[in-house]
């Protein structure tokens, strides 16, 4: 539901339909509005056949990767003898994405829901939700709807008079970008750095204490219940363009645009219709420059690929970028893109876990060389230099921070080269400024 | 999390404050809180993954992380207090020193930056008295430091005093805000 919680007539509001519902946060409320029935309906099943209907209905990982959610679901092998885990991935920090903060704040029974029917789906008793320290407010409501739905048995050692047992336990972070990989999160939650694991073994065979895990974004988790009450044909119908890209997806849009906010369209919703019509087109007197569609780790896009962009997996790809996370950055005229690159670069560098030496130098070289651009000290080899660091940070390192850090001073440059050398260049064209510089 | 290497893109020193300057200590576990935290320790298969929830809890009730409060953590999940101060030190919501009594972090990545974070920042420096990012005002009353995307982007400016989250600051609201901090 868009922008201070009175919904667009274009969106499909699925899991956005109750933002702004006081009442929904509470077990009462949520029940009134058809909660918990998916739970139910969940433990009456067989987990394999939960596992197929999520297979079926198309749901892909909302947290970054599109990883297709039933699948992953069923790597985990039932009857090893061994304890499984679920992770749930609070941890947003991924810059220009606040989706699931809203859903925490607004719907938290259902993401305690989407955590049961998860963790029976994947044959765990413990479902750890790690939200990151900032998020009082959700932190807040989830520790209460967790209390609520111990109190009421809905979840416990007896789930709903199942004779399953599913605890949901919510686990505060301390402040760390990184733990939102999932492997770090894992780290992190024993009470480790939050260091990324090397790859193999992946969670499935070895997560969380050493036992197979499934980690997953709020938004995947939450999409289970409505799957599982309407059908997975239901959800695959929900598709503008490629069936590859199923159901609705929640767009966090912030920046340089009219209506900030929270909006849910379904797969493969033109974009421009959604930058203009929803989030209500450039501020007065401004014009759109850019857009990052799909959080900070993800290319930039010029408004031109961005207009011709059809909103879903597939989509974002053709148009130059990624779907991401979900967080839509917009970028008007009146921004420098060599400033707004900069503090991407920035961001990354203080949020390097240092273990690689091509991200934790990369990272710190990259920031350097772009502010002193920024500031009007750079030089025609910089951007060169970068495209070259970039090049050595791309695809050699434990987890994937390091590209991240790469792809948007690299598209930066491909798409917005003039305004990099017009700096360059006012210091030669300007020996005065420069001096002063 | 990596000061040495990328040293002047960090806020300033830390190490400047005054870690001597508290009283003697009081361990944190006892009564309620201990039960708190052998309650926490029932969530997990593990003693070590309740650091991170039992050094929040020091934090609430010292209103930061000292060394002694990281030994007395480490006793009681058998670990060594260097191994809690290594993990203490990676994340960057523990304070290692005393902070002001209203702490305010303020995003300026740049979703945030492009909305004029920047001008927030400096309007809390100047009425806060604070002087400098990262330092605690003359009064003890505020810190302001700068922090990474605070995850609420489409509010810009996201601060947070303590445990509030407040949205959508601007640099005229900065004033009307510390004014109703008791
Ligand atoms: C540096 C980094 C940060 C990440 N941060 C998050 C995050 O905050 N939330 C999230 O859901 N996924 C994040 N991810 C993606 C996770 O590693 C993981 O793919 C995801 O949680 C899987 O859930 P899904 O399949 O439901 O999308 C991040 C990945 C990387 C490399
Ligand atoms: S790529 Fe960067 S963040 Fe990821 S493990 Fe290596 S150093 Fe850490
Ligand atoms: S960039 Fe400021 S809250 Fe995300």
């Amino acid at each position: 539901m868009g922008y201070p919680h009175h919904p667009n007539p274009r969106e499909t509001t699925v899991l956005s339909k109750h933002f702004g519902e006081a009442d929904a946060r509470t077990l009462d409320g949520w029940k009134k509005r058809g909660g918990y029935k998916a739970l139910e309906k969940a433990l009456g099943m067989q987990p394999a056949d939960i596992v197929n209907v999520v297979k079926e209905s198309g749901l892909r990982g909302r947290g970054g990767a599109g990883f297709p959610t039933g699948m992953k679901w069923s790597f985990m092998k039932p009857g090893d003898g061994k304890p499984h885990y679920l992770c749930c991935n609070a941890d947003e920090s991924e810059p220009g994405t606040f989706k699931d903060r809203e859903l925490m704040r607004w719907t938290p029974h259902a993401l305690v829901e989407g955590c049961a029917i998860g963790a029976y789906a994947i044959g765990a008793e413990t479902a750890y939700v790690y939200i990151r320290g900032e998020f009082t407010e959700p932190l807040h409501w989830m520790e209460q709807a967790v209390k609520e739905a111990y109190a009421a048995g809905i979840i416990g050692k007896n789930a709903m008079g199942s004779g399953k047992r599913i605890d949901v336990h919510v686990h505060k972070g301390a402040g760390a970008y990184i733990c939102g990989e999932e492997t770090a999160l894992m780290e992190s939650l024993e009470g480790r750095r939050g260091n990324p694991r090397i790859k193999p073994p992946f969670p499935a065979v070895s997560g969380v204490f050493g036992m197979p895990t499934t980690i997953n974004n709020v938004e995947t988790l939450i999409a289970a219940a409505p799957i599982l009450m309407n059908g997975a044909e239901w959800y695959k119908k929900m598709s503008l363009s490629n069936p590859k890209s199923t159901g609705t997806k929640l767009f966090s849009v912030c920046g340089n645009v009219q209506r900030p906010g929270t909006y849910e369209v379904v797969m493969g919703f033109p974009f421009k219709e959604f930058l203009y019509d929803l989030c209500g087109g450039p501020l007065h007197g401004r014009k759109f420059k850019a857009v990052i569609p799909g959080g900070a780790s993800v290319p930039i896009q010029t408004m031109e690929e961005a207009e011709a962009t059809l909103m879903d997996y597939e989509g974002f790809v053709a148009g130059g970028s990624m779907l991401g996370s979900g967080g839509v950055i917009v970028i008007d005229d009146a921004q420098p893109m060599v400033t707004v690159i900069a503090r991407l670069a920035r961001f990354f560098a203080h949020e390097s876990c240092g273990q690689c030496t091509q991200c934790r130098e990369g990272t710190a070289w990259t920031t350097k060389i772009l502010e002193r651009i920024r500031d009007g000290e750079g030089t025609v080899e910089d951007l060169d230099t970068l495209l070259d660091i970039g090049e050595q940070m791309t695809g050699k390192t434990i987890c994937v921070l390091s590209d991240s850090c790469a792809v948007p001073v690299i598209s930066g440059i491909k798409k917005f080269r003039g305004e990099f050398e017009a700096l360059i260049q006012g210091r030669r064209f300007h020996p005065v400024t420069a001096a002063v510089a | 999390m990596t000061p040495d290497l990328v040293g002047d893109l960090e806020s300033p020193d830390y190490a400047s404050h005054d870690r001597a300057a508290h009283g003697p200590y009081t361990p944190v576990f006892t009564g309620d809180v201990k039960r708190e935290l052998d309650e926490l320790l029932t969530h997990y298969p593990t003693k070590m993954a309740a650091l991170l929830p039992a050094l929040w809890i020091v934090q609430r009730v010292h209103g930061w992380v000292s060394e002694e409060g990281m030994a007395e953590v480490a006793g009681l999940l058998e670990l060594t207090p260097a191994y809690v101060k290594g993990v203490v030190t990676f994340y960057t919501m523990y304070h290692q020193h005393p902070v002001g009594k209203y702490f305010i972090q303020v995003c300026t990545t740049s979703p945030c930056g492009i909305c004029g974070a920047e001008d927030v920042v400096k309007a809390l420096v100047r009425h806060t008295n604070t002087g400098e990012l990262g330092l605690t005002s003359p009064d003890g009353r505020f810190t302001v430091i700068e922090v990474e995307c605070l995850g609420a982007c489409g509010f810009a400016t996201p601060v947070m005093v303590n445990e509030e989250f407040i949205e959508s600051m601007t640099p005229d609201k900065v004033p009307e805000l510390l004014a109703r901090l008791p």
